[in-house]
């Protein structure tokens, strides 16, 4: 499944002509659409010659159609793909100033490339002035920093942002693109003095419209691919992982991860609320395992920094490792599953003896039961919740024997750990950084 | 006017070959376009090569070219290279690879000089506070469909027609 950036690694000589190909594709498409042309390019604001629009608009909808077409038939991974990731305030400033800059210069930084490659002594100055002008904000940044990273919404897409499917905002851009086409064979007919005919020009533009406008119904109709039916596809990759248990990582492991400074563990709980409420994992989120797919969490997983470690905790292992086949074909690096989840857990490092007990019956016949019985819900107020900080923070313990239960008693720090100090355990976490490659500018 | 070698391409036509490229850009290697990074990062080469320690020391070109880093060795400079070659080919082919100014009838070349600079440079500080251009950003962005990408495009369209009129001799 695409992208294939796994295979392209940076320094190889595949790295440096891929992607001098796909410029070269790029700058020989702007130069004969006659991007090398100032002039061409502010008539678009004077409406007499509207190719810009034309161009960009036509080349997003293309692609996005393309795109999208890829990853509903599971060819392409769109959360794979880099998405711009939205800083609301920044960019709509940043687009104010090179709205400025495109009027006074003529050129966008891609189409002045092209100038200058054709030898237009004004692309080169524009060029020159680009260069300065990347200088100029390499030193200034600093001073409105907060400015320049506020609004930061994340891997922000259309389709997230409206709760509507791919399809339907791929059909609504072209359809908002078509109009905008329309208008744009009006008006320059209207700036140019012609009798204004209502018409389309051409067959060829109609039926180039129908076509793209068929192509948005077959993606409407294909769908975009459920996380599970992902898996399905990607799964070779991974499956052995499972079955050599190569994710399945011990709670020392866990523990001794979460001393890391380096890192930032997160410990995602997928069981019901019950459950969760009962016991968990201290600094544990609970994630529904219905909203694992949920463009949300998707969004808010993907925008993790690249130093986060996932580990997954179910009362065994069966919703966990459900949890971590959608994660996965999601695109989420670093994430593993608690081997024997809570259970083990708990028997790895015991809870107070008041607060609950092991039990060989369980209650009803769920598929994952837990196998401890809790007095009372102690969410992660319990040693077991938080073994890593048991001999640095205050503590509680049992009562004596006699005392009402449903409470712990303030104690001191415990003279010994309640578990061995030396768990034996291989250990399995190897961090994973994000790819380089960063599409476009960003 | 001079008398082109060959006409360009019908704008849908450019667009949709745009599309192709811009579609096998993500195909391939998971991102999209852009030129504003590659430039970039050449300009923090070319200062690192005359004044290291000044890279090093300003936080944002240090993550670009600080230490040993190397700011060349980035998929947008390979991008910024395979764009002039493409664009010289193409211009080439087509009989328009000449030295010459482009300017509206009202103005000097030097003016049309100045202002190509002074437009570049307020175009590529506006492309680094946007996070991209109007290839990265607009193009690469609207593409995948990024919402900051729509609200951005919108701003360089409104930039533009806002400033229009008032420059309207220098084009005219």
């Amino acid at each position: 499944m695409a992208p294939y950036d796994n295979l392209i690694h940076p320094g190889t000589l595949l790295y440096f002509v891929t992607f001098l190909l796909i410029g070269m594709g790029f700058g020989a498409v702007l130069e004969m659409s006659g991007f090398g042309d100032s002039r061409k390019l502010a008539a678009q604001f004077y409406f007499k010659d509207l190719t810009v629009l034309k161009v960009m608009f036509t080349a997003i909808i293309v692609a996005a159609v393309l795109i999208f077409l890829a990853t509903g038939f599971r060819l392409l991974n769109y959360d794979r793909i880099w998405v711009n990731p939205t800083y609301l305030n920044s960019e709509i400033l940043g687009g104010l100033i090179m709205g400025v800059g495109f009027i006074v210069g003529g050129f966008c930084p891609g189409t002045s490339l092209v100038a200058a490659a054709t030898l237009k002594v004004d692309g080169i100055f524009f060029v020159l002035g680009g260069l300065s002008g990347v200088w100029a904000f390499g030193e200034t940044v600093g001073g409105f920093e907060d400015f320049y990273n506020n609004s930061f919404y994340g891997r922000l897409t259309l389709p997230d942002w409206l709760g509507i499917p791919a399809g339907v905002v791929v059909l609504l851009v072209v359809l908002m693109a078509l109009m905008m086409f329309y208008g744009a064979e009006l008006a320059e007919a209207y700036f140019a003095g012609k009798v204004l005919d209502w018409r389309p020009s051409s067959l060829a533009k109609v039926a180039a419209a129908t076509a793209i406008l068929a192509a948005c119904g077959v993606l409407i109709g294909v769908g975009q691919p459920t996380p599970m039916a992902k898996w399905d596809r990607l799964k070779g990759a991974w499956e052995n992982k499972l079955e050599t248990r190569d994710v399945y990582v011990h709670p020392g492991e866990v523990l001794e991860l979460k001393k890391n400074r380096t890192l930032y563990v997160r410990v995602l709980d997928v069981r019901p609320e019950s459950d969760y409420n009962l016991f968990h994992v201290a600094g544990a989120r609970r994630l529904d395992p219905k909203d694992v797919a949920a463009p949300a969490t998707r969004t808010e997983l993907l925008s993790a920094p690249d130093n986060t470690v996932f580990f997954l905790i179910s009362n065994g292992e069966t919703a966990s490792t459900s949890a971590w086949k959608e994660l996965k074909a999601m695109g989420i690096l670093n994430v593993y599953i608690i081997e024997g989840g809570v259970n083990k857990w708990l028997e790895v490092f015991p809870p107070e003896p008041c607060v609950a007990e092991r039990v060989k019956e369980t209650r009803g016949n769920e598929a994952e039961p837990l196998l401890y019985a809790f007095r009372y819900a102690v969410g992660s107020d319990s040693r077991a919740a938080h073994p890593d900080s048991i001999r640095t923070q205050p503590w509680k313990a049992c009562p004596s024997p006699g005392a009402a239960t449903g409470t712990l008693a303030e104690a001191s720090l415990p003279s010994e750990l309640p578990y061995p100090a030396n768990l034996t355990f291989t250990r399995k976490v190897k961090l994973q950084r994000k790819v380089a490659v960063k599409g476009g500018c960003g | 006017m001079t008398k082109e070698n060959r006409a360009y391409l019908n704008p849908y036509l450019g667009g949709t070959l745009l599309g192709i490229v811009l579609f096998l850009a993500y195909f391939i290697t998971g991102g999209g376009l852009g030129a504003s990074s590659g430039l970039n990062h050449v300009q923090v080469a070319v200062l690192h090569f005359f004044a290291p320690a000044h890279v090093d020391r300003v936080g944002y070109m240090a993550e670009i070219g600080g230490g040993s880093r190397n700011a060349l060795n980035y998929s947008g400079v390979f991008m910024l290279l395979g764009t002039l070659l493409g664009g010289a080919l193409a211009g080439w082919f087509s009989g328009r690879l000449r030295w010459e100014i482009r300017k509206g009838p009202q103005i000097s070349s030097s003016t049309r000089l100045a202002l190509a600079f002074l437009g570049g440079l307020i175009m590529a500080y506006g492309a680094r506070m946007a996070r991209g251009c109007t290839s990265g950003q607009a193009l690469s962005g609207g593409a995948v469909l990024s919402a900051g990408s729509f609200a951005f495009m919108f701003a360089v369209f409104g930039g533009a027609y806002a400033l229009a009129w008032s420059l309207r001799r220098v084009w005219n």
